[in-house]
């Protein structure tokens, strides 16, 4: 019955997405405006009637219903029951279910806290917002519904994939999801413009809030992604360059790009265009994202289970809804352009550059995710694009980015003297290089060309911002919190990033992989730590059985603690799984996953030095907090609204 | 030139020198590290490349399996059911590796005609299938003599 | 403005080929035996002297199931087997793949033994000869000797009363 009601109330969510989609669109072409006020009632009703939909799921779930198809095909009444809860978005119905729910939250979020747009264009954009959600839940209720019933109700649940029980992807998807979504927003936006035909600056202030938002979730959800598969997937790699890791990295950067075009735009009234193009690329990107996860056009470690029809109703949607966007774009883009000067040398022009080596970057990423897809269609040649693709070209493209990000916070709006740049920033360069320089003497065991390269960005970076920081607390003072909070939030945000990219240098470079064959009582050791392996006891848990090993973790001959990886074979399925034994420090990480058994007591075995792992997802995490503060209050925008 | 056009210019020329630079490093980066996937039949008929990585993908033939008691090398024989080629590892197989199991290893192929995988990969999936792989067993089966058809 | 249309451009191409790509679905992988004779082989009866071999069900419709005690998926498909079988008499073969003797005699004493012949593949080689991409998998086979249809993946019921019933109908009706 509660199963039924949750289907009752996804189908009425369409009803109320479709009225959403039309009334307030046909308010403002009326001029009627109680009909565009209706898009508030309507935003409410849909997300409420969402989220009962989605509670029902979880009662299924809890209730082990297994004569709900969703249910029985992904979850057992042995599940713990917080795994019971996370399977609900554990595979593709639930997983799209969240989407629709998180977009309906989006959108009543946008309804709630849109005062200061003119009444025409918030009903515009929550009209887009309720096509984009109709379309969802149509594409969940034709193709993927979760409420399905079987008709033979089994005793037990297949379980769900012993890989996906683990705390880390129960948050990564929802995260992840408020990120790709919350795009939606901007993308309403930019549509929105374009049919209102005109663009204020203090709109683009308005934008980028909500951009900021999705883009700070985002980061924390690709972070929990590449922290989850570093544990999980057993082996300590953190990013694959995997076609699902992409997909959530294209929208990454354009987002980034996005941002920091709509920062030109409220404050300098240039690049409008341009910002809009991102914001509805922002979007595809993410749609593009979910097309090619669930479609199974590419096939990866993550991909769900495919069916072609649910290819094609996603690739229909994207051209519906992306089409109609980009032709909008083209028809009407000069409409909303405005030139306003500046010279070579100013903060737009670096700003600029960046965003060009963005899409640089994205356009690799892209290429190289859809490269084998394109050659396969065309029947020239089957092949695979790895690792090394990505990394000899992003590399590259970082270094400009980041001397680039430094200069911008050096840089005046309009126009800088080189001059003038050179002689503040000398400091910092000097005191980067030395670091770069000296910190891989005194900590690294060798000194390593990349290594200079990329701790001197990451020093340039980090100081520049704080110099910034420095020279403007004058300015901070005399305009207020507000004003402090967005430039600490900037400055935040670009440490991350500095630290991210320490992280990602001393880890690629520095790392000590070795596989080994040990029996009970052998050692290995890298530097002064050595690894002891006692041996293997079997263990049965809750719903596994696990190999346990243990390996005693000496530094300089002081017991320092014990690892125990594990190799499990769940119950219910018979694959087995690698859970490895980490060490974390913010310095390093000792890691240690059981191989197989060999003959006799020995076993093979990983064991990896991972050195500054952890500030990867350090630097992600100030990232992300970097972007919420520097959000503008509510009085900060009524008075922008007013300006 | 106004201020205006001079101002086109520069973002021309900055947009230009960009899309140049990824271009370059694009094409570069492609030639390089593209790998190419072929069957054991492919193999086997010398359509491999010598001294440069591929993929090579089938089903570990059965029995086949040869570790080294001392390290962590190991032998086994892939198919697509037309052509065998043996393949050199040095390291842990994943745990999805298995007799009869369809996977991808890549590496290069050396003097002898042994395929010598820096990596081997097989999905986390019992039931799965690369795609890769599952074609070549296609095309191999389409290429095996039919078998006779008896009398009505 | 033209190079406003660029984006809309690159997009038209970009979906182009994802159309494509779409209908190049690398996982759907349609047996290239059907309509072909079911090749041959002869294989040991589980946990029996005496060989099998297909050519002895010439002139009926009969279906061949791979499965494997090791196959997790295998073990809900069976239970509809063994009520398939209970309710109708179709000759079922059991190929068990790449699987041991004892584990396999367990498993059908455990859950029950659906199949009038129970052959056993050890190495694969069978397996391979009908093109088995996974357990389990269930083939189709006409009075003639012709492979008719391939299931990929656990039957259910709602295959079983969709395609299989249906095709069986139809098969033994001509026959």
């Amino acid at each position: 019955m509660i199963v039924e009601i949750g289907h009752f109330a996804l189908i009425l969510g369409l009803a109320f997405a479709m009225v959403l989609a039309s009334v307030p669109l046909l308010g403002v072409q009326q001029r009627q405006p109680l009909w565009m006020e209706l898009a508030r009632t309507a935003a409410v009703g849909q997300f409420a009637l969402l989220g009962l939909a989605f509670a029902c799921l979880i009662y299924a779930f809890i209730q082990d219903d297994f004569s709900v198809k969703y249910v029985a095909a992904n979850s057992n009444s042995q599940l713990p029951l917080i795994y019971k809860i996370s399977a609900t978005w554990g595979a593709h119905e639930g997983s799209l279910l969240l989407w629709a729910l998180i977009l309906t939250l989006w959108t009543l979020a946008a309804a709630l806290f849109a005062k200061q747009l003119p009444p025409t264009l918030k009903a515009r954009l929550l009209s887009v917002l309720g096509w984009i959600a109709a379309g969802f839940i149509l594409f969940i209720l034709i193709t993927s519904n979760p409420f399905e019933r079987l008709l033979e109700v089994p005793q037990e649940g297949r379980s769900l994939n012993p890989l996906l029980q683990d705390i880390g992807l129960a948050i990564h998807p929802p995260m992840l999801y408020m990120g790709y979504v919350g795009m939606a927003v901007a993308f309403a936006f930019a549509v929105a413009v374009l049919m209102e035909g005109k663009m204020e600056n203090a709109w683009a202030h308005w934008a980028q809030t909500w951009t900021l938002i999705a883009w700070a979730f985002l980061t924390l959800g690709i972070a929990l992604g590449s922290w989850w598969a570093y544990y999980e997937l057993g082996w300590g790699g953190w990013w694959f360059w995997d076609p699902v890791e992409n997909a959530s990295l294209l929208p990454w950067i354009v987002a980034t790009a996005l941002i920091h075009s709509l920062a030109i735009t409220a404050k300098r009234g240039s690049f409008q265009a341009w910002s809009l193009l991102l914001a509805i690329l922002a979007f595809g990107l993410s749609l593009l994202g979910t097309f090619l996860v669930r479609s199974g056009v590419l096939t990866s470690v993550h991909a769900f289970t495919s069916d072609p029809s649910r290819g094609v109703f996603i690739l229909v949607f994207l051209v519906v809804i992306v089409g109609a966007a980009l032709l909008l774009f083209s028809a009407r883009a000069h409409l909303v352009t405005q030139q306003r000067a500046f010279k070579p040398l100013s903060k737009e022009t670096l700003l600029l550059l960046n965003n060009v080596l963005l899409m640089a970057m994205m356009a690799t990423v892209l290429l190289g995710t859809l490269y084998p897809l394109i050659l396969d269609a065309l029947g020239i040649a089957k092949l695979s694009v790895g690792a090394p693709y990505f990394n000899s070209v992003i590399v590259p493209l970082t270094v400009p980015l980041a001397l680039l990000m430094g200069l911008g916070f050096a840089a005046h709006w309009r126009e800088s003297r080189a001059g003038g740049l050179l002689k503040q920033l000398w400091p910092v360069l000097l005191v980067s290089a030395l670091l770069a320089f000296v910190l891989p003497l005194l900590l690294l065991p060798d000194l390593q060309g990349w290594a200079v390269v990329g701790l001197f960005m990451s020093a340039w970076i980090a100081l520049s911002a704080l110099q910034w920081l420095w020279q403007n607390r004058a300015a901070t003072n005399s305009t207020g919190r507000v004003q402090r909070r967005r430039i600490l939030g900037a400055v935040l945000a670009h440490i991350g990033f500095a630290v991210t990219l320490a992280g990602i240098t001393v880890t690629s470079l520095y790392s000590i992989e070795k596989d080994l064959r040990l029996a009970p009582g052998e050692s290995y050791s890298i530097g002064d730590t050595r690894f002891q392996f006692v041996g293997v006891i079997q263990k049965q848990e809750h719903n596994y059985l696990a190999s346990e090993g243990t390996i005693k973790v000496y530094a300089n001959n002081q017991w320092l603690t014990d690892l125990h990886p594990q190799k499990r074979t769940y119950l219910s399925q018979a694959m087995p799984m690698t859970e490895a034994g980490i060490d974390a420090q913010l310095s390093r990480d000792l890691f240690v996953a059981l191989g197989e058994k060999l003959d006799g007591a020995a076993w093979s075995l990983r064991i990896q030095y991972k050195p500054l792992i952890r500030w990867i997802w350090l630097g992600a995490i100030l990232m992300a907090l970097g972007g919420l503060l520097a959000l503008p209050s509510g009085r900060q925008r009524r008075k922008e609204s007013a300006a | 030139m106004s201020p205006l056009r001079k101002k086109r210019l520069y973002t021309l020329l900055l947009l230009l020198s960009g899309v140049g630079l990824a271009t370059f490093l694009l094409l570069q980066a492609f030639s390089e590290n593209m790998m190419f996937y072929f069957s054991t039949s492919e193999v086997q008929q010398g359509k491999a490349p010598q001294g440069r990585d591929f993929r090579l993908g089938g089903l570990v033939v059965n029995g086949t399996v040869q570790r080294d008691p001392t390290s962590l090398k190991v032998r086994f024989d892939l198919t697509d059911g037309a052509a065998n080629v043996t393949v050199e590892y040095n390291g842990i197989l994943p745990d999805l590796f298995r007799e009869g199991q369809g996977i991808i290893a890549n590496g290069r192929l050396n003097a002898e005609g042994i395929f010598m995988a820096h990596e081997v990969l097989a999905k986390h999936d019992e039931n799965y299938m690369p795609p890769e792989v599952a074609d070549s067993l296609k095309q191999a089966a389409k290429n095996v003599p039919q078998p006779q058809q008896a009398t009505p | 403005m033209k190079k406003q249309w660029l984006p809309i451009a690159v997009f038209s191409l970009l979906v182009a080929f994802l159309a494509i790509g779409l209908t190049l679905n690398p996982k759907a992988v349609p047996s290239p035996l059907i309509g072909k004779p079911a090749p041959d082989f002869t294989l040991p009866l589980l946990n029996q002297q005496t060989a099998f071999s297909p050519q002895q069900l010439r002139g009926q419709v009969w279906l061949l199931n791979v499965w494997a005690s090791w196959c997790s998926s295998c073990q809900q498909e069976h239970r509809l087997l063994v009520r398939f079988a209970q309710n109708r008499t179709l000759t079922m073969v059991g190929l068990n793949y790449k699987d041991t003797p004892n584990e396999a005699q367990a498993w059908l004493d455990a859950l029950g033994n659906p199949y009038s012949f129970v052959v056993e593949d050890q190495n694969g080689q069978a397996g391979i000869d009908w093109g088995v991409y996974g357990v389990p998998e269930t083939f189709v086979v006409d009075a003639a000797g012709i492979i008719r249809h391939k299931f990929t993946g656990p039957l259910t019921q709602q295959r079983l009363d969709n395609e299989l019933l249906p095709l069986l109908n139809t098969l033994e009706m001509t026959q």
